[in-house]
């Protein structure tokens, strides 16, 4: 992929959300993720794109699946690519976001990948870095990369995304993932359904061009795609919901509710599942479920992201 | 079953409006014809006829708030002893609260008050579970399971929530199940007292119980109602304050009702005499001028609903210094009977009266009740309106004898219970 790039530049700097992404900048992306599929399926899996460029995975969230495919990712492009975990960092002395935006910024690496707990916290650092900053999750706000993975794992499966119905279930007031699904789904076109109890939708949510339902059973007919969030335990025991029990029995995707969705219908989940609370295991395991294949197509996304960001064509990674 | 036939009877059916004399015909558990025009149906062989000329057939009364002490304090009230006592008083189905111990809050035993009244209960029992955990206001309890075990209602029994975030997102949640959220409204700080604020409370040295202490929560719970757009339910109200702000939100078209307990209506501050703990009650009875109004929004709508709130206490726990006594006091023998004052002293109209008694309770919380329509199950009372009777403590059936009203001459008798066709109270 060193040879002059056969798709066409991508006009955005960073990706802080879906937000603002027209669909002709999404299918960009998608399609270059596609190749990175078919580069990261050969034997020898290395490229030279992003050779020489350093790449910094800024995060204040613990995650093992995110930062392993941003960096596998980077890897994969021939880039350098240090991890700052927040643990072991001067964060944990007090330092601010910005102060270590700063030091990092000094260091003139080309790309930044930030997972935060606060809204937001992507935009900011944008705004004080030099480089290319990717937001690989800020609070409940976005999860842009998680969005893009998705919707290349159901094009992949189920083609035209403009032809599908999609139900996002669960959690969708505390989901950054439920927000980016929910722009970007609707930018390519579908046809979007969340499904929660209403104490996990947030305000406005009947405003965000989507249907509303409060049952899997009826929210879940007819579905070309389920979605399905996961439940952090802290908001289970009454305090959003009432248990584990109620919340598998009304909203966990078992045999019965998945049996109203289309036939043949994906089944879909961020991770990590909590098995028993959002879906029963032998779905998770099951014929219907992209789980392990959404995984694939998050490094694929990643590194096509980084190449679009970083294209040499454009003015260079530091300004 | 046999078939039974109350002919000449005054009928009231607030469900249609109706009161008319005429013949009320029963079979198979459930209301076959009432009105004037049942008359021509003929009599069936083997039918047991009533003549019941100068005598009241009316559903029976559905009792929204009912305390019981079954299980953990057996020796108040069991679910049977509750069952004989509502039988008693014309009361055929009831809402019972969850301050029981264990509190109800769980699914286990809702089936437990279920199966055990089904068993030895002469009445309709009908659960509410607790709104949140073991009572404690922090966390929700399971609406939907509990709902479908056969919860009616959640609320928090005597205890008023502080918390408004966990009220709020209970509202919500109570919204997707079109469950009702009943709550009494007393700010237990503010309203930590033992009686109606004011300057008999004062001559008493008794801590008194502001007004606001019931209508700041109530403001509150009225929002976020607005809010959330959930059913709620304001279970005792007692001022003139409480009756005009349910009534503005139900103008603003939120689904809410109110309740007020049938002392409300019936006494005041004076009753507590010298501190006679009988007439400790929450809410604390209060001045006349409040049981006025009360008795003005029941006339207007702006209250639905009267309820015993039937309270049973030992005497253990009544016999000590006002402050230190057991709140509440027993009262589903009374009720139709302290209700009636209201109908014979002009105040509410008959049909106006039994609504708030038996079709809009039933209407509230859904159950199959409050009716003499066609196909209606024959849950009725047949009343003489204005039979004489004095309360005394020996005749109530109740495990308690904590009423108010004992000595009490009160006008309207029950002369007859039918549960689901089924004789279960007889003079």
């Amino acid at each position: 992929m060193s040879e002059p790039s056969i798709f066409p530049p991508y006009p955005h700097r960073h990706l802080l959300g879906i937000q603002n992404l027209s669909p002709v900048d999404l299918n960009l992306l998608l399609d270059r993720a596609d190749a990175a599929v078919a580069l990261s399926r050969q034997p020898e899996k290395k490229t030279s794109t992003l050779r020489g460029r350093t790449q910094i995975n800024l995060f204040y969230e613990a995650s093992t699946r995110t930062q392993s495919s941003f960096e596998l990712a980077g890897k994969r492009l021939g880039a350098d690519v240090m991890n700052m975990s927040v643990a072991s960092s001067s964060v944990k002395k007090g330092e601010t976001l910005i102060d270590t935006a700063m030091t990092l910024n000094a260091m003139r690496p080309d790309i930044l990948i930030i997972r935060h707990a606060m809204a937001g916290a992507a935009a900011l650092l944008a705004q004080k870095v030099g480089c290319s900053v990717v937001n690989a999750g800020d609070g409940a706000h976005e999860h842009p990369t998680q969005a893009l993975l998705d919707a290349l794992t159901i094009r992949r499966a189920k083609g035209d995304l403009s032809r599908l119905t999609i139900a996002i279930c669960g959690d969708v007031l505390h989901s950054r993932v439920a927000r980016s699904n929910i722009l970007l789904l609707n930018t390519l076109g579908a046809r979007v359904r969340v499904i929660a109890p209403s104490t996990l939708l947030p305000t406005g949510i009947h405003e965000m061009s989507v249907e509303v339902f409060n049952r899997m059973e009826e929210g879940l007919r007819g579905v070309d795609v389920v979605m399905m969030l996961r439940l952090q335990r802290e908001r289970m025991a009454g305090a959003f919901v009432p248990s584990v029990r109620e919340y598998f029995h009304l909203f966990g995707l078992d045999t019965r509710k998945l049996a109203l969705a289309k036939e043949g219908a994906l089944v879909m989940h961020p991770g990590p599942m909590n098995r028993g609370v959002e879906i029963a295991s032998e779905i998770a395991d099951g014929p219907q479920s992209v789980i392990q294949e959404q995984v694939e197509m998050g490094v694929a996304v990643r590194m096509a992201v980084m190449e679009a960001l970083l294209d040499p064509r454009k003015s260079g990674g530091r300004a | 079953m046999t078939t039974t036939i109350f002919t000449d009877a005054r009928i009231v059916d607030p469900s249609r409006g109706l009161d008319e004399v005429g013949t009320v015909v029963v079979g198979n558990g459930i209301i076959q014809a009432a009105g004037a025009s049942a008359r021509n149906q003929g009599i069936p062989e083997g039918a047991q006829v009533v003549e019941a000329r100068g005598k009241t057939v009316m559903p029976g009364l559905v009792d929204a708030r009912v305390f019981i002490g079954e299980p953990g304090a057996e020796h108040r009230e069991t679910i049977a002893s509750a069952g004989l006592a509502a039988a008693a008083g014309g009361v055929t189905s009831l809402i019972m609260m969850p301050d029981t111990d264990p509190v109800i809050d769980d699914v286990a035993l809702v089936e437990f008050v279920l199966r055990a009244a089904r068993d030895h209960a002469a009445v309709n029992i009908h659960p509410s579970a607790a709104m949140t955990r073991g009572l404690l206001g922090a966390e929700m309890t399971e609406f939907g399971l509990l709902q479908e075990a056969g919860a009616v209602a959640f609320t928090d029994g005597r205890r008023s929530v502080t918390d408004n975030a966990v009220l709020r997102r209970a509202m919500t949640y109570a919204r997707d199940f079109g469950a009702v959220i009943a709550l009494e409204t007393n700010d237990p700080a503010l309203g930590g007292g033992v009686m109606n604020e004011g300057l008999y409370a004062s001559w008493l040295g008794l801590p008194g119980v502001p007004r606001e202490a019931e209508i700041i929560p109530l403001e509150r719970d009225l929002r976020l109602a607005r809010l959330t757009r959930a059913k709620y339910h304001a279970a005792k109200i007692s001022t003139a304050v409480s009756a005009d702000v349910v009534a503005r939100a139900k103008n603003d078209g939120a689904s809410v009702t109110a309740g007020t307990a049938i002392h409300s209506l019936a006494l005041n501050e004076h009753d507590v005499g010298e501190y006679r703990t009988f007439f400790r009650l929450a809410p604390p009875l209060r001045a006349e001028e409040d049981r006025l109004s009360m008795v003005e929004a029941l006339k207007d709508g702006s209250i639905d609903i009267i309820v015993s709130s039937h309270d049973p206490q030992d005497v253990d726990t009544k016999r000590l210094p006002f402050a230190d006594a057991a709140v509440g006091a027993v009262g589903l023998e009374t009720l139709l009977a302290v209700a009636l004052r209201l109908h014979h002293n002009g105040e509410v109209p008959l049909l106006r009266l039994v609504d708030t008694l038996s079709t809009a309770p039933a209407r509230i919380f859904g159950l199959q009740a409050g009716s003499l329509a066609p196909g209606a199950p024959a849950d009725l009372i047949l009343v003489d309106l204005d039979h004489p009777w004095v309360v005394t403590e020996a005749d109530l059936v109740s495990r308690s004898k904590n009423t108010c009203f004992e000595g009490a001459r009160l006008q309207g008798k029950v002369l007859q219970t039918m549960v689901g066709g089924r004789t279960v109270f007889e003079i």
